[in-house]
């Protein structure tokens, strides 16, 4: 019996140790970007570096502007939800509710493929088909733009989206859909009246994690958005986000410019902070 | 116990200062100047450590710098990717050539366009040039390609082409390949490229009339490409692991690193 308690003892030990082993890593690497993104934007001043409408970082007199990163990254994930969003909504319905239960099987399997599609593969088609397909078809000089850049994010929030929002929709007890359907109302009325109200902070959930995807995403982005420090003033403009601002300089860069990038990323992670604060928030509604 | 091992700690972080003092030891060579050269540089030290264990560092810090280090015995061997000024010559330094980096314009085979002057060139990325129709194509807007913001590429092309700060980028891209690929997609587009990679998905034009290729680069008649220096001072010799390391480089057996880092070799 002693035996036994001692290795319980042991075995909680070695769980607690795996998973601090986690929340040392958020700790260490929160630590480290605040530590190494405040002296940039102390040395920049923190008007100039969020408001500045110029990025030059290797100029003979460098500009540290991030305004128009901040705003591409606003816009093109906002893009993507509009798109994202409603296809994903539709057919989590239609998976959760109307398919077959074959169709149900395949299409299901489809959308965890499509989930586990490296973004390299994204952004490597994106450039082949997307980008050319673009300027071809809106008669644009080049086609790598913000505009490819939301249809390839929109493409890559879709799994998530789709599966949250059947978790939600499966959710839903089927006695709710029932009465619905005993007083009188056609399926069609009884889902999007009765179930999706029903779910409606899991599919808020859902949205807020596309949110999360496509506002982190960084190598499918950088081979289609040509990534260029413009403001994003149209839709066929070349832009660049703000991960794509990290990860393109990062490789060569020294001194400020270095600092300056952490900064970016620290932006970055505030951002991505506040959509998991959100996503909490809803995920805490819909079980209450 | 704690205490002790705060004092080994201090120990340990006071030697290491002392370690970044070491410049011009005996069992290691030193090098500092441009990033350009990183690549090449990297792959011939890695190389030259493998084969003596002497150890190697270089300091990516540009080639102002690294002429200044040498100057200063900062460093054994600087780096620079620009021939040495007058000058800097008579101020009792020299100029080995280690390789030349020649750097092709590239455009879309589909592209009628097959020479274009250095004028034209940079005209064309400073954005006063907007239109193949002015350099003998056909009546379409010019896309043009480019590097990120600190590749060495970026920064040859643009010093050559005397373009710095001054390039109106449709795309910045992060590597060679993906310069290429996106040239080759595109009928409108015009990119540079490092010579040892441009593929047949891509026309690479002649500058002035003289195609790039590695006999033209090597006599210089091919004019989009610099040098990349090794710069030692004449009045101090080398030491024995600088010296070693000098003569690895400039021989022949050090020609094949240098081309698969996408340089030509100079000697």
């Amino acid at each position: 019996m002693k035996r036994n308690q001692a290795l319980e003892k042991v075995i909680h030990g070695v769980f607690l140790l795996l998973g601090l082993i986690a929340v040392g890593c958020v700790l260490l690497i929160t630590v480290y970007l605040v530590i190494s993104g405040i002296p940039a934007i102390r040395e920049i001043g923190i008007i100039d570096f969020l408001f500045g409408r110029e990025w030059a970082s290797t100029a003979a007199e460098p500009k540290y502007g991030i305004l128009p990163f901040i705003l591409t990254s606003v816009y093109g994930t906002a893009g993507a939800i509009v798109i994202g969003v409603p296809v994903g909504f539709m057919t989590a319905v239609y998976i959760s509710k109307l398919a077959s239960f074959k169709v149900r099987a395949v299409m299901q399997s489809a959308v965890s493929l499509l989930a586990g599609i490296p973004s390299v593969v994204y952004g490597l088609v994106g450039m082949l088909v997307l980008v050319p397909g673009i300027r071809k078809i809106f008669d644009v000089p080049d086609g790598a733009s913000l505009l490819a850049a939301i249809i390839v994010l929109a493409i890559m929030i879709l799994p998530s989206i789709i599966k949250m929002s059947i978790t939600a929709l499966d959710a839903v007890p089927k006695e709710y859909e029932d009465a619905s359907l005993a007083l009188g109302a056609t399926p069609i009325e009884t889902y999007f009246k009765v179930s999706v109200p029903a779910a409606k902070s899991g599919i808020a959930a859902a949205v807020v994690l596309g949110v999360g995807r496509a506002i982190g995403e960084a190598m499918a982005v950088m081979m289609v958005a040509g990534n260029v420090p413009n403001m994003p003033t149209s839709l066929f403009q070349s832009v660049r986000f703000l991960t794509t601002a990290v990860s393109s300089e990062m490789a060569y860069s020294s001194g400020l410019q270095r600092q300056a990038l952490f900064s970016i990323a620290l932006v970055l992670f505030l951002f991505i902070m506040l959509i998991n604060a959100a996503l909490n928030f809803f995920l805490k509604r819909e079980k209450e | 116990m704690k205490k002790k091992i705060t004092i080994m700690m201090a120990a340990i972080l006071a030697l290491s200062t002392f370690a970044g003092c070491r410049g011009t030891d005996e069992s290691s060579v030193t090098t500092d100047g441009s990033t350009s050269m990183e690549k090449v540089i990297g792959a011939l030290g890695e190389a030259f450590q493998n084969d003596t264990g002497i150890s190697f560092t270089y300091n990516p810090t540009g080639s102002g710098s690294g002429i200044k280090a040498v100057q200063e015995g900062r460093c054994d061997i600087g780096l620079s990717s620009r021939e040495l000024k007058e000058e800097e010559r008579e101020s009792g330094l020299s100029g080995t050539v280690l390789a030349y980096d020649g750097i092709a314009i590239i455009v879309n085979p589909e592209n009628p366009v097959a020479d274009l002057s250095l004028e034209e060139i940079a005209k064309i990325y400073t954005g006063e040039i907007t239109n193949w129709d002015d350099v003998g194509g056909s009546d379409a807007e010019i896309v043009l390609i480019g590097r990120e913001a600190g590749s060495g590429t970026r920064d040859g092309f643009e010093s050559i082409t005397s373009t710095e700060d001054m390039c109106r980028y449709r795309q910045e891209l992060t590597s060679t390949g993906d310069v290429i690929t996106t040239v080759s997609k595109n009928p409108n587009a015009i990119g540079y490229a490092s010579v040892a990679s441009v593929k047949d998905a891509v026309k690479a034009v002649t500058v002035d009339g003289v195609a790039p290729t590695e006999a033209n680069i090597k006599d210089g008649s091919y004019v989009v490409q610099r040098p990349f220096v090794l710069v030692t001072k004449n009045n101090t010799p080398l030491g024995d692991a600088a010296f070693k390391f000098f003569t690895y480089v400039t021989s022949a057996e050090a020609n094949e690193i240098i081309s698969a880092a996408g340089v030509v070799p100079a000697n």
